[in-house]
């Protein structure tokens, strides 16, 4: 048995069985990381001697007790790199501390093993904008594996991990699940504490699962969920049982399909897989309901004046002086401009510009102030097809993942392939994306994901769903 | 919008090439969003996050932050006498 290729719930029967231990498995995903990472480039590094020491002592009664998670190269774990992707941080900076998301997956017995690859800062959709080296699709390695979290994608469909943490601000978990068919669940704003977590755009950003099944991200949520008093924002709600949500069926569950959301602009075949999965779900009994979400049209728009606004004041910290790159100046200011020229690589240099001006005396209430008012126009449009249904169905990118390079020269081309993701970024709600079939395209099949979407704090309806779903479609 | 005007603020040197780029791509990137001129806002509030909590408080006792000084610096590029140094600010 190659443990690589299990599930957390298969790795665990194998722990109780007595077939493996802990050891054993790390050090097989090790080996095969070696092996066949060099051909996909999904991780930027990863420690065996570390997670040794944490295998020895693992206690298997725990939910996820032995259980390696690969992490984003953004989350914070004491005693390891967390390098962003970025030339600003790359081999410059050891967390002197561990996220919240950490401390409690570390609580539940699990691992952290490996830091994924991602687009610097996570600003991307295709994971090309990683600053230290390309990413590839595992089910075609010319095709990008998607963005942010390209990498914990990518590791988990090749089966060099048993599941990963990822983060989405406008689709980083769901797009890149999509694109390399597995699950990736977004959090509702406020489930999942982000303290420890390099910030991109605060308004926007949760952390959450990537992996094989929904019965894993159920698994992985119900540990990571709840409140955290080093962040705010992170809300006191009751963690419900969501593994208890798996297997129960979804007779009269009413689901939405959103005509915006099928509209001019998707490929045909992606929309024949994602009509095709609607269908299996009103085969199980689901009610399905037409709906309508009329602002869609004017998300990319918002979310690049929100999410670049945020970047720009979030990535100040990055000058120099308490980690990280520093040039060499004879003044501060001098130091300031020539560190963050030389680190930064250029969607991030590109992003921080456009969030500057737009947050730039005389022009904000133009523009950052007009996109928090059309943000709340949004947030009705979904507040009232809730009002209706009790999730929304639709794809999760409009076309399947394209060749590395194809998009890189335009970087609107690129935001505007966001469009079913962003809103539930901008709305504060939750989303999952699940395989849903594949589209052959040059000889090769390409993942399709479906996309759910749940009310606020409505992820036990989306993970019944999802695996009602992944169980029927057979 | 002048891109040097902007990179000053974001305290960004630019080489002339990244500079001439930039401005057409932000140029292009921001006549994209001005379609949102175009939607009626009056009276709407506006969305800073979507989270339902605010004033969120606690005891106001110190916490220490959780890292030691020795942590805290670990990570400098430069160290003198326990702090961060830098580059001469004053003459």
């Amino acid at each position: 048995m190659n443990p690589a290729t299990l599930t957390i719930s298969g790795l665990r029967a194998a722990y109780a069985a007595g077939d493996l231990t802990p050891v054993d498995a790390l050090t097989c995903l090790s080996s095969e990381i070696e092996s066949r990472d060099p051909s996909i480039g999904g991780y930027l590094s990863h420690d065996l001697k570390l997670a040794l020491a944490d295998a020895k002592q693992a206690d298997l009664s725990k939910p996820l007790g032995g259980v390696p998670i690969a992490i984003k190269d953004l989350i914070n774990v004491k005693g390891h790199p967390c390098s962003c992707a970025s030339k600003i941080l790359d081999g410059k900076y050891t967390s002197p501390y561990d996220a919240t998301v950490i401390r409690k997956l570390r609580e539940a017995g699990a691992i952290p093993f490996g830091r994924t690859n991602m687009d610097e800062f996570a600003m991307g959709s295709s994971n090309e904008n990683s600053g230290i080296k390309p990413c590839r699709n595992p089910h075609d390695p010319d095709r990008i594996p998607g963005g942010s979290s390209g990498g914990s994608a990518a590791v988990v469909a090749a089966h060099i991990a048993i599941a990963a943490l990822g983060t989405d601000t406008g689709g980083s978990i769901r797009q890149p699940a999509s694109h390399c068919g597995i699950v990736g669940l977004k959090p509702t704003y406020g489930r999942v504490s982000r303290y420890g977590l390099v910030a991109f755009a605060s308004s926007l950003d949760q952390c959450g699962p990537m992996t094989k099944t929904v019965a894993d991200a159920a698994a992985m949520l119900e540990v990571i969920a709840g409140a955290c008093d080093r962040d705010s924002t992170c809300l006191d709600a009751p963690v419900p049982r969501y593994t208890e949500e798996i297997g129960k069926d979804i007779k009269g569950l009413r689901i939405g399909l959103p005509a915006e959301y099928f509209a001019a602009g998707l490929d045909p075949a992606v929309r024949e897989r994602v009509e095709s999965a609607v269908k299996v779900l009103e085969s199980l009994g689901a009610e399905i309901v037409p709906v309508s979400l009329p602002n869609t049209e004017h998300a990319v728009a918002t979310y690049y004046i929100i999410a670049t606004a945020e970047a720009s004041s979030n990535l100040a910290r990055f000058d120099g002086v308490r980690y990280g790159h520093r040039a060499q100046a004879d003044d501060l200011i001098g130091m300031y401009g020539k560190t963050r020229d030389e680190g930064f690589g250029e969607e991030v240099k590109r992003r921080i510009l456009l969030g500057t001006y737009v947050l730039s005396s005389g022009y904000y209430d133009a523009y950052y102030l007009r996109a928090q008012k059309v943000r709340t126009l949004i947030r009705r449009d979904f507040e009232e097809a809730f009002a209706k249904v009790d999730l929304i169905a639709s794809p999760v990118s409009p076309v399947p993942p394209f060749k590395l390079g194809e998009k890189h020269s335009d970087p609107l081309a690129m935001y505007l392939a966001d469009i079913y993701t962003i809103s539930a970024n901008l709305a504060g709600i939750c989303g999952i994306s699940v395989p849903c079939g594949t589209v052959t395209v040059d000889g090769k099949d390409l993942p399709v994901g479906l996309q759910l979407l749940g009310k606020s704090f409505g992820e036990t309806e989306l993970i019944r769903a999802a695996h009602a779903y992944e169980a029927g479609r057979s | 919008m002048n891109i040097r005007q902007v990179a000053a603020l974001a305290r960004l040197e630019l080489t002339d090439e990244e500079a001439g780029r930039y401005q057409a791509q932000v140029d292009q990137i921001l006549h994209y969003v001005e379609q949102l001129n175009a939607i009626d806002v009056s009276g709407i509030e506006p969305t800073a996050h979507a989270a339902a909590v605010y004033d969120v408080v606690r005891e106001d006792v110190a916490t220490g932050g959780g890292l030691t000084r020795e942590e805290a610096l670990s990570n400098a590029p430069l160290v003198a006498q326990d702090q961060f140094r830098l580059p001469k600010v004053v003459e």
